[in-house]
């Protein structure tokens, strides 16, 4: 709006002050009103009922219990240690390997050869492939008498005979994990690349100039350089692979005798499919309570660096 | 911080003067090694489109050679056929469609609104609202899914019964409980945010002493130049709603409103036939296989958007 003929310039710009105030605030108020339903309510909702034992239909009111669940988690409840277990050795194992293939592809692709590419389109294939369909089709060549096993024993002239790879305690998650880097290890092949594409070209150059050979340059340039990727890439990937559920949940419901059980996997267990919602909300902020942590970590890092 | 509207296709060729190409004589291993990792990363997809259009038994019989992955033999759309006589998948294909679709219209529309506020307006509040906005990036959706089935159980909503309006308690099985929760988006308007701070005041300034509204500089002069974050916000909405999994399972058990993934895990376990349950995965996997295949530089440059956040 602006100065109206016959008012003073002071009161003018007072009146566009508000204005500007007023419609500052209707603009961001749907925004504000949804984030607020369906972010700060359930969050606070997780705590409250994380100390009752509220079930998720029922005519009670729920009743509060103080630490109750949180003592119950670590204490009796072996299934829930053994989901933290799993989620752990899950991360331990798809953290490097994710984030070190990524890189690897990234640098295979970064480079001036014809048909690049293609190769970077094919790499990221699976990341916009759904991870349900993606657990539905490993299941399937993951089977005794499935494609897997028929590549493997073809390859190596019948010498390796599979297994029932998803139905053995100790080969089900190793299964899970493999299908889990093919599908997430574009995601962070891009990311790599964006990060290889902030390092200047004239730091290559100096480089050469300098006689560097291209593990020099590596060593020298590249990777001081993604120390900021590095970290994200790392911290994407551990929160991702704490929230390990989908293909749990497709591919083993958490068998065999407990081998693939996840903290997600878990709570939705007890959260839903048992309904005990208030037991389920406790496991949710444990989960919170890890992610929190490794987030803490990269803070520190990254300021570290900067 | 990298600058998000920067096209990747640029960003490629600079990188492409920095570091020279390897020598004809290291190429021939190189592209050996690149026809691999993609055969890795192809077989299953390709396993999966074939296999949709043979009978069991001739999957199961090629499994042993290269028939695998080739569309030999018997070939037919029997399958496809199959899914459609045993499950109504075009309803959940439909409904998959219109919760993805009218998730991201309204949430381009919501958080670049927000977004505009944050970044092209001065009022009092501004600085606290964005670090509030920008704190709760840090609550994963897994931590409050439980407790928001709870809570939308008991959230009213207005119905009409012919003309009467009627107030139903419980979002449960319905099409908003799919919706509203993934409209506001925090990383959505952190993004929107930051590409509109970029664009220069003065454009708003000279709209304002025409005596343009801030609804009409928002929607004239700020959208109209706003191409590139818009598309990242859309991708970035669209791939999760479509693939969404752990939060319609909890709160949609009625099939008239059931979207895909749930419909194809249904099918998964309740039939035998792996060619159907193929020719299913198939059918979900298309629309988004065609999205990315057209807009591969835009879903890439979203992706890589992804990686200022923190």
């Amino acid at each position: 709006m602006t100065a109206r003929p016959g008012t003073s310039p002071g009161r003018s710009r007072t009146h566009a002050r508000a204005i500007e105030r007023r419609s500052a605030w209707a603009f961001v108020t749907p925004a504000l009103f949804l984030l607020m339903l369906f972010l700060g309510v359930p969050a606070l909702l997780a705590l409250g009922l994380s100390f009752t034992n509220a079930r998720l239909i029922s005519p009670n009111a729920p009743e509060f219990t103080g630490l109750e669940n949180y003592v119950r988690a670590f204490t009796s409840d072996p299934v829930f240690l053994r989901s933290l277990l799993n989620t752990f050795y899950f991360a331990a194992v798809v953290v490097p390997v994710q984030a070190g293939l990524g890189l690897a592809l990234a640098l295979l692709v970064n480079q001036r050869i014809r048909g690049v590419n293609i190769f970077r389109t094919v790499f990221f294939l699976p990341v916009v492939t759904s991870m349900v369909v993606v657990s539905i089709l490993w299941t399937f060549m993951y089977q005794e008498d499935g494609l897997i096993n028929s590549m493997l024993s073809r390859m190596t002239g019948g010498l390796v005979e599979g297994t029932a790879w998803l139905q053995q305690p100790s080969t089900a998650m190793p299964a899970i994990i493999i299908l889990s880097v093919w599908q997430g290890v574009g995601f962070h092949m891009v990311i790599w690349l964006a990060g290889l594409q902030t390092i200047p070209a004239e730091l290559y150059e100096a480089a050469t100039v300098d006689g560097a050979g291209a593990w020099q340059r590596f060593r020298n340039v590249t990777w001081p350089g993604l120390r900021p990727t590095l970290v994200f890439v790392l911290v994407t990937i551990t929160i991702a692979a704490f929230g390990l559920f989908v293909q749990i949940d497709v591919m083993t419901r958490g068998g065999p005798l407990d081998s693939t059980t996840t903290i997600i996997f878990h709570a939705v267990r007890k959260g839903f499919r048992e309904q005990e919602v208030g037991y389920g909300a406790a496991l949710s902020l444990i989960f919170f309570v890890l992610v929190l942590i490794v987030s803490l970590i990269q803070r520190r890092l990254t300021r570290e660096n900067t | 911080m990298a600058t998000i509207d920067q096209a990747p296709g640029a960003a490629v060729t600079a990188s492409r003067t920095r570091e020279a190409g390897p020598r004809a004589s290291g190429r021939v291993p190189l592209y050996l090694l690149l026809v691999l990792l993609s055969l890795f990363f192809l077989f299953p997809v390709v396993f999966m489109l074939v296999s949709s259009l043979k009978p069991d038994d001739q999957i199961f019989q090629d499994l042993g050679s290269g028939a695998a992955f080739l569309p030999v033999g018997e070939l037919s759309l029997d399958n496809y056929a199959g899914v459609f006589d045993r499950v109504p998948a075009i309803r959940f294909l439909l409904n998959s469609v219109f919760v993805t679709v009218v998730t991201v219209l309204l949430g381009l529309f919501v958080n670049s609104l927000a977004g505009f506020a944050l970044s092209r307006m001065e009022w009092r509040g501004r600085k606290l609202i964005l670090a509030l906005v920008i704190a709760t990036l840090i609550i994963p959706f897994e931590t409050v899914a439980l407790p928001m089935v709870y809570w939308v159980a008991k959230l009213p909503w207005l119905e009409f019964e012919g003309l009467r309006p009627v107030i139903e308690q419980g979002w449960l099985n319905s099409y908003q409980v799919q919706i509203l929760p993934f409209v506001a988006n925090a990383f959505s308007i952190f993004l929107f945010a930051q590409y509109f701070g970029s664009i220069p005041r003065s454009l708003d300034e000279a709209a304002r002493v025409d005596g343009c509204g801030w609804f009409r500089i928002y929607r004239k002069v700020v959208v109209p130049l706003s191409g590139p974050v818009f598309a990242t916000v859309a991708i970035l909405t669209f791939l999760p709603v479509w693939n969404s999994y752990l939060w319609p399972l909890m709160v949609v058990q009625e099939e008239s409103k059931r979207p895909v993934m749930i419909g194809v895990q249904y099918f998964n376990q309740l039939t035998p036939a792996w060619g159907e349950t193929m020719a299913y995965s198939t059918l979900i996997t298309i629309p988004v296989l065609v999205v990315f295949l057209s807009f591969q530089r835009a879903f890439v440059r979203s992706i890589a958007a992804s990686g200022v956040k923190g």
